[in-house]
């Protein structure tokens, strides 16, 4: 009766062949690979280039305006821009703009990628029944299973992580593009056809901007993740916060540590409110939000 | 001969993947509710003929789920019948292509919706010029057409508010100029003043019926309330279970209603308001001409057991009515019926609501006479008449 407890374990995957193929198609799609590599590089070196040319007391105030205009009060911007200020005094400034730079870079390819797979997607059942377990899986294979091939298609650095939090942080605005363009008022978007609307213009017309509160959910969480993500990405050789944060983990500088995560959770919090603002102004403002 | 506009032939509307054992089993008689049962199929219109009449308001009645919307959606394709065919202006619109659909929808038919249909993060005014920017309209040239329209609906001065600062009645008025913009030849109104409260809803009822009046445009208007129907319909079609049971004037459905769901419908309905002098006029049982003699007239009432007779004259014009004491009193002193005769008769229209003519009869001490506009006598209507009639 031994069999009744031990599970018969049939199938013998060679996980040695996965290896070697993953290793081999690196050695055969090399140049491609090298040049998504350099791409990605250059677009993160090319943000932070612009963001540490810009005079610090500048950036500072753009925070001020941007937290201003979203929140709708000066005391807000005045917070947020006191925050980002004082990250830079702790002597983290230039981490953070690298920090900064690749999350900007890794939100810009999200959102170049998943603006669009959202918008087909909210048009067609079959493709989204196809998709979403793709999504699934982007959302809760444990990273790490991810960070290992990305690296050793990448190599270390930048790239990989912006790779590696694209695939991560994308889903949230495929999601909730679609979701919002689907749960448009059905009698608005029969309105928009029975004038003659074509599908394009119904779309750009109609369905996304009464979408927008929703899509604009979906860019907010996908910013937030791929903050989340760029620590974990660390690991494979990210620079910035995160890179300090990891140091200061094998180091044990319980103090270090501190200081960096807190760091994170700054520019995490003054990312997401500058983000929801401009949701939430939208739906107090004149014309915007739906009518409930 | 009437003008068809819009001629609908045998469409039929299923839901449902087991189309054709449906369409069988409708064709053998069974009803709605067993085609679910059976096939799972749902029928929202089965085999319905309509004709619509230019320039007129045409309304399709009918209870929630008796396919009345769904019959709306064919006129502009927002829905494609499963099976026959809807021509507009002899054109089936099923065999439009792509580019002719945009352009019918463009220019020829716009709707109006139940919850509004507006675009929220439009302002008034260029929800208004909606149709008008997808036609491809120059901007200034949509908006001065949009603020024209807005006035015509009484919104002048809102053309930068906000659809969500409006009113219920305001949305709708938005609505319908956004409807008018185009300048269709049909107006399709789903349920348009169901969301409203009733006192808003009769302000805009008589607007729809004035801006019809003044731009004589084909309506065709979907209610479930039969007082709407009556009072807004040239023509009345009731629906039940996606089916046309009755097309008719609201006055000879009220007359005539075609069976008894026909006529538990119009029960709620206040007749009075429907059905006219014509509908419940009485041939008058004597009537005594002016050359007459007294003798002849006191004969005619004694045989018909009257006090009193109308009296016309040759060409069948009402005279005045002779009561018994006057003809004795001239058969007496030797004077002719045209000396005696009362000529102050309360008359009234064969077109005359019933409810207009009420306080009349009751007030009066004679039956009403039905007068045309040429004076002939058409019938008369007694107290008892208009009573039976509420009932």
């Amino acid at each position: 009766m031994d069999w009744l407890f031990e599970f018969p374990e049939l199938l013998d995957i060679d996980t040695d062949a996965i290896d070697s193929a993953v290793r081999g198609f690196a050695v055969w799609a090399g140049g491609v690979l090298d040049a998504i590599t350099d791409g990605l590089g250059g677009l993160v070196n090319g943000i932070d280039w612009l963001l540490s040319h810009v005079p610090w007391p500048l950036l500072v105030l753009l925070v001020v305006a941007l937290g201003w205009k979203a929140r709708g009060r000066l005391r807000s911007g005045v917070l947020y821009g006191a925050l980002f200020a004082l990250v830079g005094a702790v002597g983290y400034w230039e981490m953070m703009l690298i920090t900064l730079s690749i999350v900007i870079a890794s939100v810009l390819i999200s959102l170049v990628l998943g603006l669009p797979v959202g918008i087909l997607l909210s048009g067609s059942d079959r493709a989204n029944r196809v998709v979403r377990p793709v999504l699934d899986t982007m959302q809760t294979m444990p990273v790490f299973v991810y960070l290992i091939p990305a690296m050793i298609l990448f190599g270390t650095g930048n790239a990989p992580a912006v790779i590696a939090t694209v695939i991560y942080a994308i889903v949230p605005v495929i999601r909730l593009t679609s979701l919002g363009i689907r749960q448009v008022d059905r009698e608005v978007v029969e309105a928009a056809k029975s004038f003659g609307s074509t599908k394009w213009q119904a779309m750009f017309k109609v369905q996304i901007p009464q979408a927008l509160p929703t899509i604009m959910t979906g860019v907010n969480q996908t910013i937030m993740m791929a903050m989340a993500m760029v620590v974990t990405c660390s690991m494979i050789g990210a620079r910035g916060l995160g890179m300090e944060v990891i140091n200061a983990v094998n180091r044990i500088q319980i103090g270090r540590g501190l200081l960096a995560g807190a760091s994170v959770v700054v520019l995490a919090i003054i990312l997401d409110r500058l983000t929801q603002g401009w949701f939430s102004d939208r739906k107090k403002g004149p014309g915007g939000g739906k009518e409930q | 001969m009437e003008d068809t506009i819009i001629r609908v032939e045998h469409v039929s509307k299923l839901y449902g993947l087991n189309k054709a054992e449906a369409a069988k089993l409708m064709e053998a008689g069974a009803t709605k509710d067993e085609v679910y049962k059976k096939t799972g199929v749902t029928v929202a219109l089965w085999d319905v003929d309509l004709e619509i009449p230019r320039g007129k308001i045409f309304v399709i009645i009918g209870l929630s789920g008796s396919g009345k919307s769904t019959m709306v959606r064919c006129f502009n394709q927002l829905n494609r019948p499963t099976s026959g065919k809807v021509y507009f202006e002899g054109r089936d619109l099923a065999e439009m292509n792509k580019k002719e659909l945009l352009a019918f929808r463009r220019n020829k038919i716009s709707m109006v919706f139940q919850s509004f249909g507006l675009m929220s993060h439009r302002d008034v005014l260029s929800n208004v010029a909606y149709g008008l920017e997808v036609k491809g309209v120059p901007r200034e040239e949509r908006e001065a057409r949009a603020a024209e329209v807005l006035a015509m609906v009484g919104l002048s001065g809102w053309e930068h508010q906000s659809c969500a600062q409006l009113s219920g009645g305001m949305r709708q008025r938005v609505g319908i100029a956004r409807a008018l913009a185009n300048d269709p030849e049909v107006l399709l109104m789903d349920e348009p003043f169901s969301a409203l409260d009733p006192l808003v809803r009769r302000d805009m009822q008589f607007e729809l019926l004035q801006i019809q009046g003044k731009l004589q445009k084909t309506v065709i208007f979907i209610t479930h309330d039969i007082d709407e129907a009556f009072k807004l319909g040239d023509q009345v079609a009731i629906m039940r279970d996606g089916q046309i049971v009755q097309v008719d004037t609201p006055q000879d459905m009220s007359a005539r209603p075609a069976d008894d769901y026909v006529r538990a419908f119009i029960g709620s309905a206040d007749k009075s308001k429907v059905l006219t002098v014509r509908n419940i006029m009485i041939t008058p049982t004597s009537l005594t001409k002016l050359t007459d003699g007294p003798a002849q007239a006191i004969e005619q009432m004694r045989k018909n057991a009257l006090s009193t007779v109308y009296v016309v004259d040759e060409r069948l014009r009402l005279a005045g009515i002779l009561t018994i004491q006057e003809a004795i009193r001239a058969q007496k002193e030797g004077l002719a019926i045209r000396d005696v005769i009362q000529s102050q008769v309360p008359t009234t229209s064969p077109d005359a609501l019933v409810a207009d003519v009420m306080p009349l009869a009751a007030e009066a001490a004679y039956p009403l006479a039905a007068v045309d506009e040429d004076g002939q006598l058409k019938g008369i209507v007694t107290k008892a008449s208009v009573l039976a009639s509420l009932i």
